[in-house]
């Protein structure tokens, strides 16, 4: 069992991904000779070459595009958007085109493609370079959307996402890239679609994804020192999205709350609680409680740009003011 | 640019090919157009009555193993490409046996075992797609070439312009056919384009040799288009080849059109692509009149079996509502 940074997680998923298919090849900005925005794909322009390691123009509309159309005709391509915010240029390629082809071509076409990018706020980068998105992907039919919070998670569901026959977001937190976690040298995957119970607990359910997972962690301890027993649920993806697992932990401790870093309104939280009302109604000895950031666009100055990112003191006192407990 | 390929050059049989060809886009759109009104074609409908010369001209010259990609006026493009004109027309009622399952309709028109890459409707967005098939060729170490339509409308997008850019820096084999029929939707493009409706310059600042021809003239695109592929699959990157045009009909059936006078539309009818070429072949003694008259028989049985079949096809069951959002895990 070897210990990785999750940065070295996803160069690790990258290598296997050039050395074991010739279909598949990385493209995006200042992926080659920068090395990478986040030094994910540093030293790869020198061991695979140009071709393979394609340095594109910043023009995300057209290199996400040229991920599909190559992806049309049977290749495997990676590409890096260098952040979330930016794919937004590149939406109409992705929502239009990437997740509509299988459908509208009744199968004629797959878009085998990953679409790498780098999500969350928290480094003081402000309201243009600090949003996740993933919920906005989440709801279109088409797309996989992949939400690793470990080491092992980013390198199972890399692995997991390659052998998927439709297009993957594959969103990576900025924060977490120096986060270390074991990874076994023996090969494994993590399917797409099962969640993890990152800790297990009886008294309330903290289910939450990508960056939000080490916060509800946090969280879990801190309750535990007040004898409340906490089980941390990671998504891991939100679609495929696994309920059965969340579910079954409501049924058990009959509390939920869902953490998300992104604002309320329109959040992903508001579709678990409403899938959780529906299927577990009276397994609930109260509302479904939802702990998002606040509808502002991010600051740059910290003090402020902190109050909009859940934290583990503000689920502690969250779940103790709407449980009761 | 002048013709030097005329049509003495051409064996009957292609001369024939290449009328019955237009002719039967003409008449699958005219049937099409019955068939709206009729209310078993719905959605958008967008005819290419007009425009024929330049699917006609340019698709045959291709391998079986090129590719076309072009927008939602995608018919010509699908027949020419060899597309069944059975499932083309099944497509358009929304029938099970539609060259889309009858998930497209009109404007997703999808063979992907012709090579044909679809009918894209969102303006602009097939060129980044056109691209990528470009490189995937290039990364196959193919000699593939990617022949992709799109209208004088989509030069105004980012996208059109990002896949210029990346086209010629990569060195891509993409013939960029550019169908300028000078109206985007119901805005003249003396309205939309800066420097007016001659539009081949703009890729120019791209590096990419470009022309324009009179894209009401079977054999000008013919020569021309043919000459462009020759050089595309060379490997020394994109063509681009702006076929001046016209659509005799609306934007779609909801267009009254009522932004062209009637004198311009009057005036580009007059120079009907497939009257001239007929008037030609005939002058030049290439083709005969009953030569046509049978090609025109055949062309109205091909149409009428497409309708019938058509119109006897199934919906897709309901289950289809779910089948293929996501490819088949076994799939590709």
């Amino acid at each position: 069992m070897a210990e990785m940074l999750l940065r070295e997680a996803v160069s690790k998923a990258l290598s296997e991904a050039l050395d074991e298919d010739n279909r598949c090849f990385l493209m995006g900005e200042d992926i080659g000779a920068y090395g990478g925005a986040y030094a994910v794909t540093r030293g790869f322009l020198e061991k695979y070459g140009e071709e393979r390691v394609r340095d594109t123009p910043i023009s995300e509309s057209v290199f996400v595009g040229a991920g599909v159309g190559s992806a049309m005709i049977g290749m495997r391509p990676i590409v890096e958007v260098m952040t979330i915010n930016f794919t937004l240029v590149a939406m109409d390629q992705i929502i239009n085109h990437a997740a509509k082809l299988s459908y509208m071509s009744n199968g004629q076409l797959t878009v085998p493609l990953i679409i790498r990018t780098v999500t969350g706020g928290g480094g003081q980068l402000a309201a243009t370079h600090s949003q996740s998105f993933e919920n906005w992907y989440a709801s279109v039919p088409g797309l996989r959307v992949v939400v690793p919070a470990t080491p092992y998670d980013a390198l199972g569901m890399f692995r997991a996402s390659r052998k998927d026959n439709n297009p993957v977001i594959f969103a990576e937190h900025a924060l977490l890239y120096r986060v270390r976690g074991e990874v076994p040298e023996e090969y494994y995957e993590v399917p797409l679609g099962k969640a993890r119970i990152a800790r297990p607990g009886n008294d309330v359910t903290l289910v939450a994804y990508s960056g939000m997972v080490r916060v509800a962690e946090e969280a879990a301890a801190k309750l535990e020192e007040d004898n409340i027993s906490s089980e941390v649920i990671d998504l891991r993806c939100l679609s495929p999205l696994d309920l059965d697992t969340v579910i079954e932990s409501v049924k058990k401790t009959n509390r939920v709350a869902v953490v998300e870093e992104t604002w309320k309104t329109g959040g992903f939280s508001g579709t678990i609680a409403s899938d959780i009302q529906e299927a577990a109604f009276d397994d609930l000895d109260g509302p479904v409680v939802r702990i998002n950031g606040p509808d502002v666009p991010a600051p740059y100055a910290r003090n402020i740009e902190q109050l909009m990112i859940p934290n583990s003191d503000w689920v502690v006192k969250s779940v103790k003011y709407n449980f009761g407990l | 640019m002048a013709t030097t390929l005329n049509i003495e050059t051409l064996a009957k049989e292609e001369a024939l090919e290449i009328f019955t060809q237009m002719l039967l886009i003409r008449r699958f759109e005219e049937e099409a157009e019955r068939l709206y009104r009729r209310g078993l074609v719905r959605g958008f409908l967008h005819t290419y009555i007009g425009e024929e010369a330049i699917a006609v001209g340019a698709i045959p010259n291709l391998r079986d193993d090129d590719y076309v990609i072009g927008h939602y006026r995608d018919h010509g493009h699908a027949l020419a490409r060899g597309v069944d004109p059975k499932a083309a027309m099944a497509e358009l009622c929304g029938k099970a046996t539609g060259c889309s399952g009858g998930k497209g309709g009109s404007m997703h028109l999808f063979d992907a075992e012709k090579h044909f890459m679809g009918g894209h409707a969102i303006v602009g967005g097939q060129l980044p797609l056109a691209i990528g098939i470009a490189l995937g060729v290039k990364l196959k170490k193919l000699d593939s070439v990617v022949m992709c339509f799109f209208g004088d409308g989509a030069v105004n997008e980012g996208e059109f312009h990002e896949a210029m850019n990346m086209a010629s820096l990569w060195k891509l084999p993409v013939v960029f056919m550019l169908e300028n029929n000078l109206y985007g939707m119901g805005t003249d493009v003396n309205r939309s384009r800066a420097g007016g409706a001659s539009i081949y310059g703009a890729a120019e600042p791209y590096m990419i040799p470009a022309v324009q021809i009179d894209g009401m003239d079977v054999m000008a695109v013919k020569e021309t288009v043919s000459e462009g592929i020759a050089k595309v699959r060379e490997g020394t990157g994109p063509v681009f080849i702006e076929s001046m045009a016209y659509r005799f009909h609306g934007h779609s059936m909801a267009d009254p059109s009522n932004y062209r006078d009637n004198e311009e539309v009057q005036e580009n009818r007059s120079r009907d692509p497939i009257d001239k070429f007929r008037e030609d072949c005939l002058e030049a003694g290439k083709i005969e009149p009953q030569d046509l008259e049978l090609a025109a028989e055949k062309v109205d049985l091909i149409v009428q079996e497409a309708r019938e079949f058509a119109e006897q096809s199934p919906e897709p069951a309901p289950e289809e509502l779910y089948t293929h959002i996501y490819a088949d895990p076994e799939g590709n």
